[in-house]
């Protein structure tokens, strides 16, 4: 029910700032798509012409011939998803064992999980990187996909989904014959469709835009992502800012349509991730 | 002559179970072993690549290796040379800065995002799905583009600030006094719709009720906001208020992005600062001392923000 009827001219007030704020927010991104369709000569004309003199199409074909661009997509892709399934995985089973069996030594495990989550990655990415060193692993894929599988984020995530479920649910299909593997299999994980959704693109989208990871473990043409070659057209081609800028629109583009085909779960999956129980 | 205790004092001695008690403690075992199973597939991975990594920072800061001879140590010389390190102390002065600034405009900002997009107005959803995207736009693509709107004498932002009668308006990304200040307004671009979204949450879970009680005693728009709604929102705060100081402490593609920690060194953050001791000088030493006293400023205010926040619950 209404409180109290808003005044015409408030309502306006609040129209005009939310448009303005949107528009500033979303200014940033209308500039890259312009400029995306520039040479880069005209990049850096100002004033700025947010709509180009003529559109130059052909920087959109040009990136994938410069770079191996398809090649790099295609490694996102396969680093996103192959992490993302990982992730799903293991801290959905980890997140039902540690709101829902007991067992010694459970909340001590799951403060050692929470507390990493307040520790900077910076802080072990130096023994990460010997580690991987040692395990020769350094340029491969697995490398990435080992390290950013496991994350405590993903167990917290979930686990705060998993205790709002009632404990007497589980009860009884434990009481009609169900093992906790079933229980968790046919009762949770349908119940928590939301929250996985949102795991799933948390993970994919973090993946997919890391930068430091892939730049520290990548340095082959072969292993590089997306987010790589978007600089290389600064050192390779000194700074061609229509080629990155295109580039630049094809590593959001995913993100975009993943984000607004999941809008609806994804804005209320990370709304009560953090504050339930 | 030995006595014999009675059987039912017997069966109370440790180790004697009744058979019920047998059967009970055998199920908590069985399971116990049915949780371990759970948490074990994750739990094997974040304990090698995760919780060890972090014990082998510890160690490494005490100690002198060049990664191939054997290790030695030194003791606290490690934190002697990042201390006497000028790049060191300027780049934990910087974190501060950026981590109280950008903690605080962004923690109001997303309050004020979610108050306005909590009413029932046309086109919510769509504003909301608007404020948010930056958050899942990649820094790296989106960092050329803040630049270009930085830029000193032409940008769109300084010609604005021209239009609006200031004749002199900051260099931001190419002057050492700006740079930060740059930085800091992104990062509030970046992450306000985030936490915007949490905020939103907390404000569903406040009753209706309460406001149509106020508003019956007379109660006027600002005095429900501050005594009803800031109250009842203390626990999202508490939590963004958290997350968000720990996340600004990891900033790194941001910066990377938009600076790489210049002009000189006068964006070079903690996090920048360990990455350049590690992969551009590789002073593995340096690198580790360093990660220690990131790791232990964040967990001292982390724990100081968990106690604040009982002692301002109590409060209300």
């Amino acid at each position: 029910m209404m409180i109290e009827k808003r005044s015409p001219v408030k309502t306006a007030l609040i129209y005009i700032m939310l448009a303005a704020l949107t528009i500033i927010t979303l200014l940033p991104l209308v500039w890259m798509l312009s400029a995306s369709f520039k040479l880069s000569t005209e990049v850096f004309t100002f004033p700025i012409r947010w709509i180009p003199e003529t559109f130059h199409w052909e920087n959109y074909v040009t990136i994938w011939q410069k770079i191996p661009l398809a090649l790099f997509t295609f490694n996102s892709f396969k680093l996103s998803v192959i992490i993302t399934i990982i992730q799903l995985l293991t801290s959905s089973f980890a997140a039902y064992g540690f709101s829902k069996c007991r067992f010694p030594g459970r909340n001590g495990l799951f403060l050692a999980y929470i507390a990493t989550i307040a520790i900077p990655w910076q802080v072990y990415m130096l023994p990460q990187y010997i580690m991987m060193q040692k395990m020769h692993l350094i340029d491969t894929h697995l490398a990435i996909i080992l390290l950013q599988s496991f994350t405590a984020f993903g167990v917290f995530l979930l686990r705060q989904f998993y205790i709002s479920i009632p404990n007497e649910l589980l009860e009884a299909a434990r009481i009609d014959g169900l093992s906790e593997y079933s229980t968790f299999a046919r009762i949770v994980l349908p119940l928590t469709k939301p929250a996985m959704a949102t795991l799933t693109i948390m993970s994919f989208v973090t993946v997919w835009n890391d930068y430091m990871g892939p730049m520290i473990y990548f340095n082959s043409e072969r292993t590089k992502t997306i987010q790589l070659g978007i600089r290389m057209f600064i050192g390779q081609y000194s700074a061609e800012y229509g080629l990155i800028m295109a580039t630049s629109v094809m590593a959001i583009l995913p993100v975009l349509v993943v984000f607004l085909a999941f809008q609806r779960f994804f804005v209320e999956g990370i709304a009560s991730s953090g504050l339930k129980g | 002559m030995t006595k014999r205790m009675p059987l039912a004092e017997r069966m109370k001695k440790p180790g004697n179970k009744t058979l019920s008690e047998r059967k009970a403690s055998s199920l908590k075992r069985k399971n116990a072993l049915i949780g371990y199973t759970f948490i074990l597939p994750n739990f094997l991975g974040f304990a090698i690549f995760i919780l060890i990594p972090v014990v082998f920072t510890l160690v490494l800061s005490v100690m002198k290796w060049d990664g191939f001879t054997a290790m030695e140590f030194v003791g606290l010389r490690n934190f002697e040379t990042i201390f006497t390190d000028y790049r060191f102390s300027s780049a934990f002065w910087k974190t501060l800065l950026y981590v109280v600034f950008s903690v605080v405009l962004t923690l109001l900002a997303s309050l004020g995002l979610a108050c306005a997009l909590n009413k029932k107005i046309a086109g919510r959803d769509a504003f909301r799905a608007a404020i948010f995207f930056p958050y899942v736009a990649s820094m790296i693509a989106i960092g050329a583009v803040w630049k270009q709107l930085f830029e000193q004498s032409y940008g769109p932002i300084n010609s604005f600030l021209r239009g609006i009668g200031i004749s002199n308006p900051p260099g931001w990304f190419a002057s050492t006094d700006w740079a930060i200040w740059g930085v800091i307004i992104v990062s509030i671009w970046k992450f306000m719709g985030y936490y915007m979204l949490i905020y939103l949450a907390g404000l569903q879970d406040i009753p209706v009720q309460l406001y149509e009680a106020a508003t019956l005693d007379g109660a006027t728009g600002p005095q429900r906001f501050f005594r009803i709604t800031l109250p009842m929102l203390t626990p999202s705060t508490f939590f963004v208020f958290i997350m968000l100081t720990i996340n600004s402490f990891k900033s790194f593609d941001l910066i990377f992005a938009l600076t790489e920690g210049g002009p000189g060194i006068s964006t070079t953050l903690l996090a920048n600062y360990i990455y350049d001791q590690t992969f551009k000088y590789w002073n593995y030493g340096s690198s580790a001392a360093a990660s220690v006293v990131l790791f232990v400023i964040v967990l001292a205010v982390t724990v100081i923000q968990f106690r604040g926040e009982k002692k301002f619950t109590d409060y209300l």
